[in-house]
């Protein structure tokens, strides 16, 4: 998909991609010669009609998790599902998290809460962010496009 | 005003690449499986799942590795047919770790996944659902294929669930049609239902390998697996009773692809 400004006879740029978190996507675009911006407004129909299919509007920000549409779109996930690390390695990480990250991070359903501990991590790693923090996490959402997690 | 194809800048979600990508894992993670074959029948209580658990644990004891994927999302009965626990998969870098049941027969299936008693339901609007839930169905089933770290295998039996419609979205998945193993019962009902498989399976590009004829005995009379053999050409590999031997499935023997 693709946005015409009209006026300038140009193409929009993708802006942002924000997830509200009641099935419904919006994405904003801006013309770079006069900086209008629309915003396109899914309704909850054609966003999971897109996420049934496994792809993102607006592109990939984080590589695709496995069973990723599994873990994020299944509603009756055990919490036990899965288990971090294999079974030879082991639950262990070198990524150091907070009290306060901890404790948001209980807050996520265990069923997508090892994918979503793992895509903080990959992203305070490829930072070298040393300490996941709350601060660092809600960078992470708004850089990564994970309001959905 | 210009057209969508006037307009010069790429498209920025890029979905036919990331199609594409998610084609990729999945024949990238087949790469190591020798051969893939779907188990499947027109016909829903014929045991598709019980002679593909079966056969699956013949072949691992007779030196094979085996991975079964239960692809019938909605009823999945492959673990327990394999005595596997709802043990935590562990998830490390390069996927999901199947689990590993009886005879050492690896396997992944919806009911690991699922809440005691739970069915398959996804997030999403309730209204209209059929419209998407064919297609989230089909992704679970392209991430059981491209994301769990099979590793070497033999072979993979994909035990269907009654009907076409998983068989379909297997051949979108994996880009071609794959090998299939036909389940029926011996009754004339069955028969007619499991030949109109067949022929959607031919239509299809599929080979054809063998009928398994099953629940073998006095209270369902027929000849559905002869007929279905001569009518298609193929072998039935065998004709098993409702308590069979161990010894009548270590003597199946699955043919060798023609191709």
């Amino acid at each position: 998909m693709k946005f015409l400004c009209v006026d300038c006879d140009q193409q929009m740029a993708f802006g942002e991609r924000q997830l509200p978190g009641d099935g419904t996507l919006a994405a904003t675009f801006k013309c770079p010669k006069c900086g209008r911006v629309v915003a396109m407004l899914t309704n909850p129909m054609e966003t999971q009609l897109v996420s049934s299919l496994g792809v993102e509007i607006g592109g990939r920000t984080v590589p695709e998790q496995p069973l990723q549409t599994v873990r994020t779109m299944v509603s009756t996930g055990r919490d036990d599902a899965f288990e971090e690390g294999s079974r030879e390695q082991g639950a262990g990480s070198s990524t150091r998290w907070s009290a306060e990250a901890q404790e948001r991070l209980t807050r996520v359903p265990n069923f997508v809460r090892g994918m979503v501990k793992k895509i903080y991590a990959d992203y305070a790693r490829e930072r070298g962010i040393p300490e996941i923090t709350p601060a660092v996490m809600d960078t992470a959402r708004t850089e990564l496009g994970l309001e959905a997690m | 005003m210009r057209t969508y194809h006037q307009l010069t800048d790429p498209d920025r979600s890029g979905l036919p690449q990331q199609i594409g990508a998610q084609r990729g894992r999945v024949a990238q993670r087949l790469a190591g499986v020798g051969r893939v074959v779907a188990v499947m029948s027109g016909k829903g209580g014929v045991g598709k799942s019980y002679v593909t658990a079966n056969l699956a644990r013949a072949l691992a004891r007779g030196g094979r590795q085996v991975g079964v994927l239960d692809a019938d999302l909605n009823g999945p009965t492959i673990p327990r047919l394999l005595g596997i626990d709802h043990s935590p998969l562990p998830t490390p870098e390069n996927g999901i770790e199947p689990a590993t049941g009886a005879d050492g027969v690896k396997c992944i299936s919806m009911d690991l996944l699922l809440g005691d008693g739970q069915p398959l339901a996804f997030k999403g609007p309730e209204a209209e659902s059929f419209v998407w839930r064919g297609a989230m169905e089909a992704s679970a089933l392209r991430e059981f294929l491209g994301d769990v770290a099979w590793g070497k295998l033999d072979i993979l039996l994909l035990d269907l669930p009654p009907g076409m419609q998983r068989y379909i979205e297997l051949c979108d998945i994996l880009g071609n049609a794959p090998a299939v193993l036909t389940v029926t019962i011996p009754t004339p009902e069955s028969r007619d239902a499991v030949r109109r498989a067949m022929r959607a399976a031919v239509g299809r590009g599929s080979e054809l390998l063998g009928i398994v004829e099953n629940m073998v005995g006095a209270d369902f009379a027929g000849t559905a697996a002869h007929e279905l053999s001569t009518e298609f050409g193929i072998p039935v590999l065998a004709r098993v009773p409702f308590h069979p031997a161990l010894s009548m499935w270590d003597g199946i023997r699955i043919p060798q692809s023609a191709s």
